[in-house]
């Protein structure tokens, strides 16, 4: 990953993480079942994980350009 | 976020750190609960009373008990733990307790319940006290919650009383 694709990758899994719970607490209290804010959240968990987590192409959209290694030398 | 093992511990400790302010929210919901609990007992018969070798009274009763506490089950909760005691004042103690009969209710749909027993555990007063001795059957509670904080209350009856003699 780069540089932007990390910080784009820790701000879509902290929002994603927090969606999910705000949405698994509203509909586990609404139909008083505390397992359904479970299974909703830990679906939330793991979509984030395979959404963030992996290096994904599109995390590496603004590749850095490192120097040529003969340039480096000099 | 530089490598895939940073990542996914940071996913990792952030759900699990999300996961307990949940529960936490999900016990605190529990204080919004109001619960109107019902019970009677009624002592059907003395079935004996005697003054064991050792110079402890024993009683035996049969008991009929029935409650509605449906209202005390909310989303968060695992099941309710409720007993019967009998409670009494000797010379010796201001407050005896004694526990005559328990039971665990798993779910809202068991809550109203009736049950026709004889005491379950043995109704043995510390010294001769309970010839002619009035008493309270109280209906403890506890409800035990999925997460969080258990809460207990109970309802006190009044009225009972004790043979004169032993029989």
């Amino acid at each position: 990953m780069d540089w932007q694709g990390q910080k784009h990758s820790e701000f879509l899994m902290q929002i994603l993480l927090v969606v999910f719970a705000v949405v698994a607490f509203a509909v586990g209290y609404a139909i008083e079942s505390f397992q359904m804010m479970i299974l909703i959240y830990a679906s939330g968990v793991l979509l984030t994980a395979l959404i963030t987590v992996p290096n994904w192409p599109f995390f590496n959209r603004h590749p850095l350009k490192w120097l040529d290694p003969s340039e480096a030398d000099r | 976020m530089h490598s895939f093992g940073y990542r996914a511990n940071a996913v990792v400790t952030f759900a699990v750190t999300i996961l307990a302010v949940m529960c936490s929210l999900a016990s605190l919901s529990d204080n919004f609960n109001v619960p109107t609990p019902t019970a009677d007992v009624k002592v059907l018969n003395i079935n004996w009373f005697q003054k064991q070798p050792n110079g402890n009274d024993e009683v035996s009763l049969t008991l009929n008990a029935s409650a509605d506490l449906s209202s005390m089950f909310t989303w968060n909760t695992k099941q309710v733990f409720v007993f019967v005691a009998a409670e009494y004042e000797t010379p010796q103690n201001a407050l005896n307790q004694v526990s005559l009969w328990d039971g665990i209710i798993p779910s809202k749909e068991h809550a109203k319940f009736w049950i026709h027993t004889t005491n379950k555990y043995r109704f043995i007063d510390q010294g001769s006290n309970l010839r002619g001795k009035d008493f309270n059957l109280t209906l403890h509670w506890h409800v035990m919650p999925k997460t969080g904080k258990m809460f207990a209350d109970k309802i006190v009856m009044t009225g009972y009383h004790l043979p004169e003699e032993y029989r």
